[in-house]
């Protein structure tokens, strides 16, 4: 008995030392990649002859000091926050939808093609709740075939989800420019504009409008549901050790479907916030392609919908920045994509060193680790 | 020197014959390894001589797979010195350990079950570009040989037995011509024919010199294998016995002189233990209570994994309150029995009963709720999730339901609260509940998984190696509850490849071969006997 009393202080003790230790392992490698992928772009931009230091300043002028510049970047937020919590949902469990871009475009297709008439026949509330509704499930529809074929015949997801943003957006350009194409305007083919005043409405006093304040709600909700709740658990599990899951009585098929739906849902809504609150219609071969670039910061977030915040924060405002800068700079607009390329790169040294040096818990999922070394049965 | 490790090196143990026996191949020197929570090594300072069976013993958590990891490079101490061949040396890897002539075989199985076995192998090989298959095949041959065993070289490793598994982790550990071998558990799968033909094995390889350690939980297997016995308690070495001690003791003075070392000042609540591992006769089979049978199996048939067997044509009946046991060599279809009662595999003919009404269709929660359960024996594989706390483990068959979740929200109170007493009550040793199950000893994730299945009032249950890499003491008390419980009208199935286990908790024994039922004995004198026979003529 004593021994259990003398351990159970050096628990205490230890243990807090341990977390300490621990949050800081998680600071490195959550925040080093990051660091490093400035500096190698600064690296870049040398090489090409560019000052890096009025680079990244135009940025911060551009995503943050300028006039409208926090604003927009804090509007560029709400999508790619709905997205970052769609995916900690399956990724948590282990599950790769990547196809991202596919259920967000038709969502946003949807929304657009209907918004017009929908608004016209309804009272502006009920009709925006409803095409909120709309997207969600477009979203969660876009996922059933590859998350069948994964629940009933363990088909790659990787490749099926990626087949299907092949097919959604040619389906979305289809119905852009088919169904919903409005005649009246260019002669680019876009569906009807849903006027300024029946969009999303501002946050008062700024320009922003409200859909951030359904992201945030967004990744507290999905935060609680992954942390505190039977289903979030569940998916964990699943996530973790599937052997375990069939173990204890968890329906996998089921589970895979229904997270799939979810996050499917979630994309849908990214494309809702994206047509309601900014633009008001959708061209065709418009593709912002958020999903790629979002992919990482979940995982340097660890997978915490609420830690990804400040990523998806950053992300902003490199990507409203970035546009000054590049014209400044007279760069193409890709300069974005190159900086989440390296930190990428940095993600995967960091891993590598991590292993190596016990640098704390890996970015992955205990079963994602396991499948990445072909641990997995089959 | 990898691609011509098959042809040209000659055998194991080409590095020891240089050397005289009893030199020490390794000295380890006051190795100190602290976790959170808890130090699992102080200061220990131990040998490891040529020729020589090194037993390690203590109670589960005491601190032996941790030394070993140490030694094997998987664990860096904190503090010590190693010293390999009489130089200092730092083994920062495994595959440094590895080059310096040390192979361990892990607690846990470190092998790729979607690989061969050939391709298992020479993965652990290291070293260049070009795979030599053929050398390979033949070095695999050559150590098969030497250690008298046949292993499939294409076979899928995740099909084979776990006893075969463990052989070929052998392999493993001596594919680089290993001067060290380290050995946690190794018998812990095993029949006891697979442990003779393991002894012998270790006969040899002690022959050629090699210095061996072996952990073990079996006192008897310390006393007739080992040359010279360690005791560890709560991290320290507590007690070293050499061959001269060895030597001048009967097995059962040894026993006791071990029990007292590991259990200090509670080792008159295990002073029978070493009693209970030599008794082979079989008590009078007690009677179940009542009638109705609790559980029955009726032509139950069901697959096997890819390339295993399944069962067939399998007819069982259980009162309440009756202990079964299934004997049988490991992959005879033993997980697929279990899984198909426990809901995790469905049948592919016959019919599943729980008092009376048919379980056949419901699902592994719905009969859990009915108070069947299912201990199984891959306790990492599939019994817990390693990366989550000990408190979530012990409810995570019970998910979504109440007390510990109300309208699907997790209420850690009372998780905790329940966590704690099962802790205490079924003596895990853990920093805390909140400690990651991954980090406790294989004996504590034992004991983790039989409070998961046996707390919250069991009707039935299916143990499969209910007592696996626990110690004497903690073997006792399970057992005495498996007891208990069955006092008080749960059945009980007992899967194992331990005959003695099964003697002594059995009122009837089952023999399983190759997925049939090859007979049922009940127990009473000489019932090891004849279950025996019953294997034996099957086998043939
Ligand atoms: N990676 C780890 N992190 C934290 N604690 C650990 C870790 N590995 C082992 N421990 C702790 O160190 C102690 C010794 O564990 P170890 O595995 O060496 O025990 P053991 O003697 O092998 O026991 P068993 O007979 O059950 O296998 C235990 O209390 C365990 O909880
Ligand atoms: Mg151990």
């Amino acid at each position: 008995m004593s021994d259990v009393a003398a351990t159970a202080e050096h628990t205490v003790a230890a243990g807090r030392a341990g977390r300490f230790a621990a949050l800081g392992d998680a600071g490195i490698r959550s925040v080093g990649p990051i660091v490093l992928a400035l500096v190698a772009g600064a690296a870049i931009l040398l090489a090409l002859g560019r000052n890096p230091i009025e680079f990244y300043g135009d940025i911060v002028e551009g995503g943050i000091t300028r006039t409208t510049g926090l604003q927009d970047s804090v509007t560029r937020m709400a999508p790619l926050l709905l997205i970052a919590a769609a995916l900690v949902v399956v990724f948590r469990a282990n599950i790769w939808n990547l196809g991202i871009d596919g259920q967000f475009l038709l969502a946003a297709a949807m929304v657009a093609g209907v918004g017009r008439d929908l608004d016209r026949a309804l009272p502006n509330g009920l009709a925006l709740g409803l095409l909120w509704l709309l997207a969600a499930a477009v979203g969660a529809v876009w996922t059933i075939v590859p998350a069948f074929l994964k629940a009933r015949y363990q088909v790659n997801e990787i490749i099926t989800t990626l087949m299907m943003t092949f097919i959604g957006i040619n389906v979305a350009n289809l119905f852009i420019k088919g169904p919903f194409r409005d005649f009246e305007s260019t002669n680019v083919p876009q569906t009807s504009v849903l006027p300024v005043e029946q969009r999303l409405p501002d946050i008062p006093g700024t320009s922003i409008h409200v859909g951030i304040v359904v992201a945030l709600v967004a990744c507290v909700l999905v935060h609680f549901v992954m942390t505190r709740t039977a289903f979030g658990l569940r998916l964990n599990v699943l996530g973790a050790n599937p052997r375990a899951a069939t173990h204890f009585g968890l329906s996998v098929p089921r589970l895979v479907m229904v997270s799939f739906a979810v996050s499917g849902a979630v994309i849908g809504l990214a494309g809702a916030a994206e047509i309601l609150g900014v633009w008001g219609y959708v061209r065709a071969d418009w593709n912002p392609a958020f999903g790629l670039i979002v992919v990482p910061l979940v995982f340097l977030a660890r997978l915490n919908a609420i830690a990804v915040i400040p990523f998806v924060a950053l992300l902003a405002v490199l990507s409203i920045g970035g546009d000054l800068a590049a014209r400044r700079a007279d760069l193409p607009n890709d300069f974005l994509l190159v900086l989440v390329g390296l930190i990428l790169l940095f993600m995967a040294v960091t891993e590598y060193l991590g292993r190596r040096r016990a640098l704390g818990a890996s970015y992955l999922t205990e079963g994602l680790v396991a499948a990445l070394r072909r641990r997995k049965r089959p | 020197m990898t691609e011509s490790d098959g042809s040209t090196q000659p055998m194991t143990t080409t590095r020891a014959p240089t050397r005289e026996a009893g030199d020490a191949a390794v000295l380890l020197l006051g190795i100190t390894k602290a976790f959170p929570g808890v130090v699992a090594n102080d200061d220990i300072t131990l040998a490891l001589l040529r020729g020589e069976v090194h037993c390690l013993l203590g109670e589960n958590g005491a601190g032996k797979s941790t030394l070993m990891n140490v030694l094997s490079g998987m664990l860096r101490p904190d503090a010590g010195r190693i010293v390999v061949d009489g130089r200092e040396v730092e083994i920062d890897s495994p595959r440094r350990a590895l080059e310096l002539g040390i192979g361990m075989v892990y607690q846990h199985s470190t092998l790729i079950p979607t690989l061969t076995v050939l391709e298992n192998l020479m993965l652990g090989a290291g070293g260049g570009l070009r795979l030599d298959v053929r050398g390979a095949r033949a070095r695999l041959a050559e150590l098969a040989g030497t250690l008298g065993v046949e292993i499939d070289p294409d076979a899928v490793t995740g099909t084979l037995a776990l006893g075969q598994q463990q052989q070929v982790e052998i392999v493993k550990a001596l594919w680089r011509g290993s001067s060290v071998l380290i050995l946690d558990e190794p018998t812990s799968m095993l029949t006891p024919q697979g442990v003779a033909e393991l002894a012998k094995v270790l006969g040899g390889l002690k022959q050629h010199g090699l210095a061996v350690a072996f952990i073990t939980h079996k006192l008897h297997e310390a006393a007739e294998m080992g040359d010279r016995v360690s005791i560890l308690k709560q991290g320290r070495l507590v007690g070293e016995l050499g061959p001269d001690d060895l030597r001048g003791r009967s097995h059962e003075q040894l026993q006791a002189e071990i029990v007292r070392l590991m259990f200090g000042e509670e080792a008159k609540e295990v002073a029978d233990v070493a009693e209970l591992e030599e008794r082979v006769e079989g008590h009078e089979p007690r009677r179940g209570r009542g009638e109705a049978p609790l559980l029955e199996l009726i032509h139950v048939s069901a697959a096997g994994d890819r390339g295993q067997v399944g069962i067939h044509d399998i007819s069982l009946s259980l009162l309440p309150g009756e202990i079964m046991g299934i004997a049988g060599v490991d992959g005879n279809g033993q997980r697929e029995l279990a899984e198909a009662i426990g809901g995790q595999r469905p049948l592919t003919a016959g019919e599943v009963r729980f008092e009376g009404r048919t379980i056949s269709t419901l699902g592994v929660s719905r009969r859990e709720r009915l108070g069947l359960r299912y201990v199984t024996d891959d306790r990492l594989g599939e019994g817990t999730v390693g990366s989550m706390s000990v408190a979530l483990n012990l409810v995570l068959k019970r998910i979504g339901e109440p007390p510990f979740w109300r309208r699907g929200v997790t209420q850690r109170r009372s998780i905790e609260a329940t966590a704690r007493e099962l802790v205490e009550r079924f003596d895990v040793r853990t920093p805390g509940v909140d400690a990651r199950v991954a980090t406790l000893s294989g004996g504590n994730i034992q004991k983790v998984m039989l409070a998961r299945e046996l707390a919250f009032e069991p009707r039935a249950v299916i143990y499969s190696k209910p007592t696996y890499g626990l110690d004497v003491r903690t073997i006792k008390a399970v057992r005495a509850r498996i007891r208990e419980q069955a006092e008080q009208g749960v059945s009980a199935i007992v899967i194992s490849t331990d005959l003695e286990e099964l003697v002594d908790l059995c009122d009837r024994i089952a023999v399983l071969s190759r997925g049939r039922l090859a007979g049922v004995v009940e127990s009473g004198p000489g019932v090891a006997q004849r279950v025996g026979e019953l294997m034996v003529g099957q086998a043939a």
